[in-house]
């Protein structure tokens, strides 16, 4: 049974190269964002197996690509989302508050319509997080939105050849039991105090593994909670921190200090008032755009401007969508909000790619348009900025995603009947593989 | 200073203030609004316009070449100009932004049927939420009871101006609204637990109402029944005084609405309607106008299959179509009619029915288009400032005319 399962995986692995163009294409006629430099007017972008070959005004076309012509279109990089729930994906349970032991890979299905929405709004890299109702809910996952009927067809590795992802932590009131007698906590210097105990109680068993060496038999019984904890203390995995408020902000900073780990703050819904305190920190910031205050007390004072003050304050800043608050259709339009309240374009425009795509340890593969980075990217029938764009295709690592001219994609860029159930699964290869391991 | 005295500069202050008060404020001055472009919703747009405001009202509207700003005026000037906005359906001010239970009013739960539930004894004039969407160049909201309940309340027509709702108030009594979905059913053994047993109960009330009604008329005066304001209001609803607002997403459910329209001779508006397209034909024969969900709903539930497409749908098939901000549960706690029009826009709707449908056609679902909902003469002053195409999300709203006065100058 798993041989067949692996044998299945192969093929659906083999099925995607496949699609991946054996023939360089190239977009001749766009606007191109290549978010490394100023945009090129009437660009040429060559992309050929997975990867981005040149781009510019004057790159050449090589013989026997195939030719686009995408005069009038904008083209840009893949959009990276530093914070998202598509998938309808889990993570701990109401057990006890910190369980880092816990995947949110384990649970999320690809097949869900919203990672067509999401391919629909332009996103190409993507971090799956679990909620913010525990102090750490577990591990996010990021994915490469293509399309796959698995979800190991969607991971990314890291450096190390690991699966790709960071952990999901949150403060304030979401993780706060006030009623309860345990193990959660009341009082947000409780929250504080239980994850000092168990990054502590990490340090230990870290310090454990580092002292037995090569010699297994002097490691500690493997604990899985731990070990994830000490791949963020070895900066492997980068903590993921919803916050709201300035205090909860600061006091995740704290944290991040004392244990030496690398941080993404997350929401940040007060971050104008502690811009400052960011910048000077260094620590990065994936905000949210939320047109109105309010909902939850945390939010009440929100504001669209937080883009700005971050850009004043030099702080690494991100733009994300926390699907389903909001919609991954509308992760540009978010970006767009951000300028509307004094953002630089050129600051925004980087916070919908590269920006997510540094907080991801994925800056060298994702996140601009340059020669030998993923063929990640955005088709667009005019601004990015504008409320009249439209995502025309969406490609990953050379493959056509979503195409808007094609009905069934359509069908989840602007919703309709049949738009929120499972996507159906149109690859031909993908049947015959289905059908071969059934024979 | 010897008491005397200072009991003299008193006295002065209080006539200095006095004099002051009985001067118009700056902000209820006569005011001059000059647009490079100003969209009356009334005929074409015109270019380099000038609209005159005073008392409140609209005096004068047309190119500057032909209407003279008189002495005195002040003169506000934007790159676009529009009728104050019309959110035709929220629950601002009923719901407010803390989202705690002091500041949710706009379901009561404790039992199915409620239509005497008054929104003018709930509305929260000085709520931070109306003054936000104010913000966002909203001038005229229809707020009160929401979905959530099978009859949740009365619903009324506001100014997004005034601290208390009397100095709001256009319509005190809009409408009588009804869910027709998930969100109207009762959890455990309460009725209505299903969809089919909401119509059955609707139908035995309208049929009581009737009843109530019938007795009402024919008794001799001083033999009146006992007066019973549930019944009462669904009789208004009977005699199509007042339209039932059905809030219903699936197909099934707008049929079944419409299916009760026509049993009961209904004044019907729909609202919500997510899947409106699938049955255009029905909602076109039944004359029913549809306030559409708001553009960026989220799509789950019952509103898994919403387009935002929809209200273009509607549009071209001859429906009277409005847009909305909706209800919000959580994050964020209203949604701004203007970006539900942009996104409409940007999704069939031309730009002029887009912007119907926050204003003029607005106004006219709602039966108030002799007050607001364009720029013409003798209507009120409501209008909404821009710096450029008001859909564009980058474009500012530079000011908020509200009843003539200039209620917000921010820029948003």
């Amino acid at each position: 049974m798993r041989k067949r399962f692996a044998l299945l995986l192969a093929l659906f692995c083999a099925c995607s190269l496949a699609r991946a163009q054996e023939r360089p294409v190239a977009f001749r006629g766009a606007t191109i964002i290549t978010v490394s430099g100023p945009p090129v007017q009437n660009g040429v972008l060559v992309v050929h197996r997975g990867k981005i070959v040149s781009v510019g005004a004057s790159a050449s076309i090589p013989e026997g690509a195939e030719v686009v012509d995408a005069t009038g279109k904008v083209i840009m990089p893949g959009l990276v989302d530093t914070h998202s729930h598509i998938g309808g994906g889990s993570g701990g349970d109401n057990s006890v508050p910190i369980q880092p032991d816990v995947r949110v890979l384990d649970s999320i299905n690809v097949r869900d319509a919203s990672l067509m929405r999401a391919r629909a709004g332009g996103i190409t890299t993507v971090n799956v997080m679990p909620g913010s109702s525990l102090l750490s809910s577990g591990q996010t996952v990021y994915l490469k939105l293509r399309r796959g009927g698995v979800i190991d067809e969607l991971l990314l590795r890291d450096a190390r050849g690991e699966i790709a992802g960071g952990l999901k932590m949150a403060n304030g009131t979401n993780p706060l039991r006030p009623n309860s007698s345990g193990p959660f906590p009341g009082t947000r210097s409780k929250s504080a105090a239980l994850v000092r105990e168990q990054f502590t109680r990490a340090q230990e068993y870290r310090e454990k593994v580092r002292r037995a060496g090569s010699d297994k038999s002097k490691l500690p019984p493997r604990d899985l909670a731990l070990e994830a904890l000490s791949e963020v203390l070895d900066g492997r995995r980068v903590v993921h921190f919803h916050t709201h408020r300035h205090d909860d902000i600061l006091t995740a900073v704290r944290l991040s200090k004392e244990f030496g780990f690398r941080v993404v703050l997350h929401h940040v819904s007060e971050a104008w008032k502690v811009a400052e305190e960011l910048g000077r920190a260094r620590v990065p910031a994936s905000i949210i755009m939320i047109e109105a205050p309010g909902g939850k007390l945390e939010a009440m004072d929100v504001s669209l401007t937080n883009g700005a003050a971050l850009e004043r304050a030099g702080v690494l800043t991100a733009i994300h969508t926390d699907d389903y608050i909001t919609d991954s259709r509308y992760l540009l339009r978010q970006a767009a909000l951000a300028v509307r309240a004094g953002m630089s374009r050129e600051a925004a425009l980087r916070s919908l790619t590269i920006a997510g795509a540094e907080m991801l340890d994925m800056k060298d593969r994702v996140g601009t348009l340059e020669a030998g980075k993923d063929a990640d990217f955005v088709v667009l029938s005019g601004d990015p900025l504008s409320v009249y764009a439209k995502v025309l295709e969406t490609w990953v690592e050379g493959v056509r995603v979503f195409d808007r001219a094609n009905p069934a994609d359509k069908l989840f860029a602007t919703g309709g009947y049949g738009a929120g159930r499972d996507q159906k699964l149109d690859y031909e290869c993908y049947e015959e593989a289905e059908g071969g391991s059934n024979r | 200073m010897r008491i005397s005295n200072l009991r003299f500069e008193i006295s002065n202050l209080l006539l200095l203030l006095f004099v002051f008060a009985l001067l118009p404020s700056p902000a209820e001055a006569q005011l001059a609004v000059r647009g490079e472009t100003v969209h009356t919703m009334a005929g074409a747009a015109v270019r380099d316009g000038v609209v005159l405001i005073s008392g409140g009202k609209i005096e004068r509207v047309g190119p500057a070449a032909s209407v003279q700003i008189p002495a005195g005026y002040r003169v506000v000037t934007a790159r676009v100009v529009t009728p104050g906005l019309i959110d035709a359906h929220t629950v601002v001010g009923l719901a407010g932004y803390l989202n705690q239970p002091h500041d949710q009013m706009q379901v009561e739960r404790s039992a199915a049927i409620q239509p005497e539930l008054r929104a003018v004894d709930t509305y929260n004039a000085r709520e931070r939420l109306v003054e936000w969407l104010r913000g966002f160049g909203v001038t005229t909201i229809h707020t009160g009871h929401g979905p959530g309940a099978l009859v949740s309340g009365q619903t009324m027509i506001v100014k997004t101006f005034g601290d208390e709702v009397e100095d709001a108030v256009v319509v005190p009594v809009a409408m009588v609204a009804a869910t027709l979905g998930d969100g109207g059913l009762m959890e455990g053994s309460r009725a209505p637990g299903t969809h089919a047993k909401m119509i059955a109960m609707l139908r035995a009330e309208f049929l009581r109402a009737q009843e109530y009604d019938r007795k009402q008329q024919a008794a001799k005066e001083g033999e009146r029944p006992a007066r019973d304001l549930r019944a009462e209001m669904l009789a208004r609803v009977l005699r199509r005084e007042l339209p039932l607002l059905v809030t219903a997403h699936r197909a099934h459910n707008i049929v079944a609405a419409l299916r009760l329209a026509k049993e009961f001779n209904l004044r019907m508006v729909l609202d919500g309607a997510a899947e409106g397209y699938l049955v255009v034909e029905q909602i076109k024969a039944a004359g029913v106008p549809v306030v559409v969900h708001p553009t960026m709903y989220r799509a789950a539930g019952e509103t898994e299959n919403l387009s935002m497409e929809t209200a273009s749908v509607l549009r071209r098939a001859g429906v009277r179509v409005a847009l909305q901000s909706g209800s919000e549960a959580y994050v964020p706690k209203t949604r701004i009619v203007l970006f539900e029009a942009a996104t409409a826009a940007a999704n069939g709707l031309s730009f002029d029915e887009a912007l119907a449908a926050v204003t003029i056609e607005a106004a006219r679902l709602l039966g108030v288009e002799n007050r607001v909902g364009s720029v013409e003469a003798g209507k009120d002053a409501d209008l909404a400032l821009f710096d450029g195409d008001p859909f564009e999300y980058t474009t500012h709203v530079t000011g908020v005319i509200v009843n003539g006065r200039l209620a917000s100058e921010e820029r948003r």
